[in-house]
């Protein structure tokens, strides 16, 4: 075909108008969340004490850190789904849960805690937060990679990877409401392991599904 | 340079809000710069330059099924290079060879070169053959044949609607089997 008359048909179609891709990274990241939350029903439930817990800031404390990962890992995703956008400048927002988490542990650790330290670490419920975390991030990852194919990453395995952490960051905060260790150590190492391990399935994912 | 470039950003922003005119304008005025910019890169991996063409559709077909995610108020050159030097990165990968793609390919072009020439490429027109019959049906009506929407519409005894979903379709179908190959 002469590419004159390739042009000629490109402008037939200018008429077509898509959706932003926010707005399908939304409607798909919606038709997601109640397999997600089916999993979290079906498998784990909202702990029983929640009432008591919430005045307890350091369980309160989780959903601020998954939040600040989840959103901010949304409005990257957004920003790279841009063929010329940059990492640049952008970046830190994903040091915004680091930065919490560091200052609730400094906070726990001035508190003079119950536990010694290993064993708020190490928790009681590490194996079901590598499992339940990754497991209910998988639809989430599903459609938010349904939502960025929509968009035009230059580089398909770091907008992957932004997927898997906004999906993980979504699961945590819905595990996070289940799970009774409330340390920030324990998040901090146990969600962080169950995030890094959806992140890497993001990237290898996107770097397949991503390009356009 | 600098008038080139804000000429393709008006070109582009009439064609949002519905000029098709201005964005036929503006798809002829890139594509000799994107050709001369895949004859370098070719050159650069050692290959040979009839398959400019093959890389130009491509990535004119990338900018049409992708303008959404061009924000009008930012200008349209980085924009389009980037799409560009994507395409082009992944042809020259496809072909065997891993290379650095230089921005500048795209931003310089020599002032001298023939601006208006049309050339043909066959890969397009492979993939065309593998379409569902309705949109192959379509496209060649209205890429081959020049006929209008209308027309087009008249002589498949389809409604206008369904021949713009039809040549959308088959449009953003060609792109996934070029992506995919």
């Amino acid at each position: 075909m002469d590419t004159d008359q390739l042009i000629r048909t490109l402008a037939a179609d200018n008429a077509h108008r898509a959706p932003r891709v926010g707005a399908v990274l939304t409607m798909a990241l919606l038709v997601a969340a109640p397999l997600s939350i089916l999993i979290f029903a079906t498998f784990l439930g909202v702990r029983p004490d929640v009432m008591s817990a919430m005045h307890n800031p350091f369980f309160d404390m989780k959903f601020a850190v998954t939040l600040s990962l989840a959103i901010p890992a949304i409005i990257i995703s957004l920003h790279l789904s841009r063929p010329e956008a940059l990492m640049r400048g952008w970046g830190w927002l994903l040091l915004l849960p680091v930065g919490l988490l560091a200052v609730a542990i400094g906070g726990e650790m001035m508190m003079a805690p119950a536990m010694p330290m290993t064993l708020r670490m190490v928790g009681k419920n590490s194996r079901v937060c590598l499992s339940a975390i990754p497991a209910m991030s998988l639809p989430l990852l599903a459609g938010a990679l349904f939502g960025l194919r929509h968009g035009a990453p230059s580089r398909p395995a770091l907008a992957g990877a932004l997927a898997g952490m906004l999906s993980a960051g979504l699961a945590a905060t819905l595990y996070a409401s289940h799970c009774t260790d409330d340390s920030p150590l324990f998040v901090a190492t146990w969600y962080t392991i169950a995030t890094a391990l959806v992140t890497a399935v993001g990237a290898l994912a996107g770097s397949k599904v991503l390009r356009y | 340079m600098r008038g080139r470039e804000d000429e393709w950003t008006g070109l582009m922003r009439s064609a949002m809000a519905g000029d098709d005119a201005a964005y036929q304008r503006l798809l002829r005025a890139i594509t000799p710069v994107l050709r001369a910019a895949a004859r370098r890169g070719l050159a650069r991996a050692g290959q040979p330059p009839d398959q400019a063409e093959d890389i130009v559709q491509d990535i004119l077909l990338a900018v049409h099924l992708k303008r959404h995610t061009w924000d009008s108020e930012a200008p349209f050159a980085p924009w389009l290079f980037a799409i560009a030097r994507n395409k082009l990165i992944d042809a020259l990968r496809r072909r065997g060879r891993r290379i650095f793609v230089n921005i500048d390919d795209f931003a310089e072009t020599l002032p001298g070169e023939a601006p208006q020439e049309t050339a043909s490429a066959s890969e397009v027109a492979t993939q065309l053959n593998t379409l569902p019959q309705r949109q192959r049906d379509v496209l060649q009506s209205i890429a081959v044949d020049s006929a209008s929407i209308k027309d087009t519409a008249a002589k498949f005894s389809m409604s206008e609607g369904a021949v713009r979903v039809a040549l959308h379709r088959g449009l953003a179908a060609l792109t996934a089997k070029l992506r995919d190959r």
